[in-house]
């Protein structure tokens, strides 16, 4: 078994000291992994890779329960600072690019956080290997450029700090097909680069695909886990998150309701 | 129409605005990094000046009293950054707006119990040997033979001083990388805080600018006005500046000021018969900032929302 990168146990995260997001999920990163975490709207995947990137104080949310260990370090009590420099950076939901700078400034700030303002030059040149679409387009606006445009600005600029594990929230909104099925082929070439990655989709479909394993997260826990392959073939999974029923198609009217606890993993 | 005297108005107006400028790009600074209005910033440039001219009182020389008056301001801008605005991070805009004005009432009174409450006189030319801080004014028409107007020495080397910060702070922002880091964090901070970017050293970082801001400001001011709480007074001139320039421009700040500075002059002197006799100067300011508060709420530079269609 490899070795284990990031280890999430029995997290529970409560937003303003009322609300309770997260009751219980636990997960584990291998290194080299990529590892996919499903689940619809609302189900806790943003709060859970926030969680891990320590930015959920930044929106008054806090882990009230649980621990989160990255190379067998507590993290849950740093900060997203010294957490980028120690490699594990998160490409927000939604890009987050910085609209005002041009494409090459905003990639050049990730880059900030390491000593050496030399590295950063060969880093920008493998970031355009791997991004050819923005290396036309350095000098413009970020603001003017498209959402698969962005979307690569944004995980550019993470790849700027050389992380060992990118947090990816929801690469595929509001992306055409064609432009999601590019995007994880980089995830994947990066992959093979040696990052790994905990990617939270509801495109379960393209995520299971491209991913090592997968984790099925409903109402702030837990609830499947288990090979990508070996999920893609359940039929609860089928149903559920890809709309396929054992007999082709079926629609969301005559779903079957399957009644799923939280495992214990412990 | 007196064209020599036209211009000669112009060119004071410009002066003076140059001065509004100053105060201005203060205002702008913390605004842009941290979407936070100062309301402490005309307190900063009061406790600025009034820290320096009691040292220069008590027999300190020019440029170590200065040097001293900026630490001071740097470790007053970073402490604020510490105490006040780090444990309202993430709260309503508008609690952390109360805490500015909280701030300056705090460092009015500081700087009255620390110093003293008296009206001070500054003099920059006691201290330095250079030509321009002569009081006397300059005849343009030495120089060039045509233009017969007047120029005090003093606003050409407070435009001088203006200038050349605005240039630093301009390569600052765009060359260096606190400045994009700086840019970075004013655009989206949740994303400026995912790449890595320490907010709180930005943050840190453009209150100890600001304060530097407010000295260089605060001692111009104060070479005109004196040192005392009319300093307070002259700095809400600055308000209408970025109301007109936009909060979000440093080139904003500049133009803004230089508009409200001429217009001032003009209005009061053409303009002062239709509205009523003199004096229309002390409000003339406020006037042009609600027009453009109708008409363009951003300002003239402020930033223009990029959204995607």
């Amino acid at each position: 078994m490899a070795e284990s990168l990031l280890k999430v146990n029995n997290i529970e995260v409560v937003y303003n000291h009322v609300i309770l997001a997260l009751r219980g999920v636990t997960l584990d990163v291998e290194e080299g992994k990529v590892v996919s975490l499903l689940g619809a709207n609302g189900s806790g995947k943003t709060t859970t890779l926030k969680a891990c990137s320590n930015l959920l104080h930044a929106e008054r949310g806090a882990i009230t329960k649980g621990s989160i260990e990255y190379q067998n370090n507590d993290i849950s009590k740093s900060d997203a600072y010294n957490l980028v420099k120690d490699g594990v950076v998160q490409v927000l939901e939604g890009r987050h690019c910085f609209s005002h700078l041009t494409v090459e400034e905003n990639i050049l700030t990730g880059s900030f956080i390491r000593e050496n303002p030399k590295e950063a030059k060969q880093d920008l040149e493998r970031v355009y290997d791997h991004f050819e679409r923005i290396r036309i387009r350095k000098k413009s606006l970020a603001g003017f450029t498209s959402g698969g445009e962005q979307q690569m600005i944004a995980m550019g600029r993470a790849l700027m700090s050389r992380p060992k594990l990118i947090l990816l929230d929801e690469p595929s909104m509001g992306l055409a097909p064609q432009l999601v099925e590019e995007i994880f082929a980089i995830v994947k070439n990066l992959n093979k680069e040696g990052v790994s990655f905990l990617i939270a989709e509801q495109n379960a479909m393209v995520a299971l695909k491209y991913a090592d394993e997968g984790y099925i997260i409903e109402n702030g826990r837990v609830i499947l886990k288990g090979k990508a392959k070996e999920l893609l073939e359940r039929p609860d999974v089928k149903e559920m998150y890809l709309g396929v029923g054992e007999e082709g198609k079926t629609s969301f009217r005559d779903i079957k309701y399957y009644h799923r606890r939280k495992p214990s993993f412990t | 129409m007196d064209w020599v005297y036209l211009i000669e108005v112009l060119v004071g107006g410009l002066m003076s605005g140059v001065m509004y400028s100053l105060v201005a790009i203060g205002f702008v600074l913390i605004y842009k990094s941290s979407g936070i209005f100062n309301f402490a910033q005309g307190t900063m440039l009061l406790f600025a000046s009034l820290t320096f001219v009691k040292m220069t009182e008590n027999g300190i020389d020019f440029w170590t009293a200065l040097f001293i008056a900026a630490g001071i301001m740097v470790i007053f801008g970073i402490a604020t950054e510490r105490y006040v605005i780090r444990p309202l991070a993430n709260q309503d805009l508008l609690a952390l707006f109360m805490a500015t004005v909280g701030l300056a009432t705090f460092q009015e009174g500081f700087s009255q119990f620390i110093w003293d409450s008296d009206v001070h006189g500054l003099q920059m030319s006691k201290f330095l040997d250079i030509g321009l801080l002569d009081p006397a004014p300059i005849f343009v028409s030495d120089h060039i033979p045509w233009l017969d107007i007047l120029i005090p020495k003093f606003d050409i080397f407070a435009s001088l001083v203006a200038g050349s910060l605005i240039v630093i702070l301009a390569f600052f922002f765009q060359k260096t990388r606190t400045g994009l880091s700086l840019r970075a964090v004013s655009d989206d901070h949740m994303a400026a805080m995912a790449v890595g970017i320490p907010l709180q050293t930005v943050w840190a970082i453009v209150w100890a600018v600001t304060g530097i801001i407010a000295l260089i400001a605060g001692l111009l001011w104060a070479e005109r006005v004196s040192v005392s709480f009319t300093l307070i007074e002259a700095v809400m001139k600055a308000l209408p500046v970025i109301l007109i320039g936009g909060l979000t421009s440093i080139p904003g700040a500049i133009v803004g000021g230089l508009v409200i500075g001429v217009g001032e002059k003009l209005g009061e002197i053409y303009l002062a018969d239709v509205f009523g006799g003199q004096g229309i100067e002390l409000w003339f300011a406020y006037f042009m900032a609600l027009i453009f508060l109708v008409f363009r709420p951003q300002g003239m530079f402020g930033e223009k929302l990029i959204e995607r269609v």
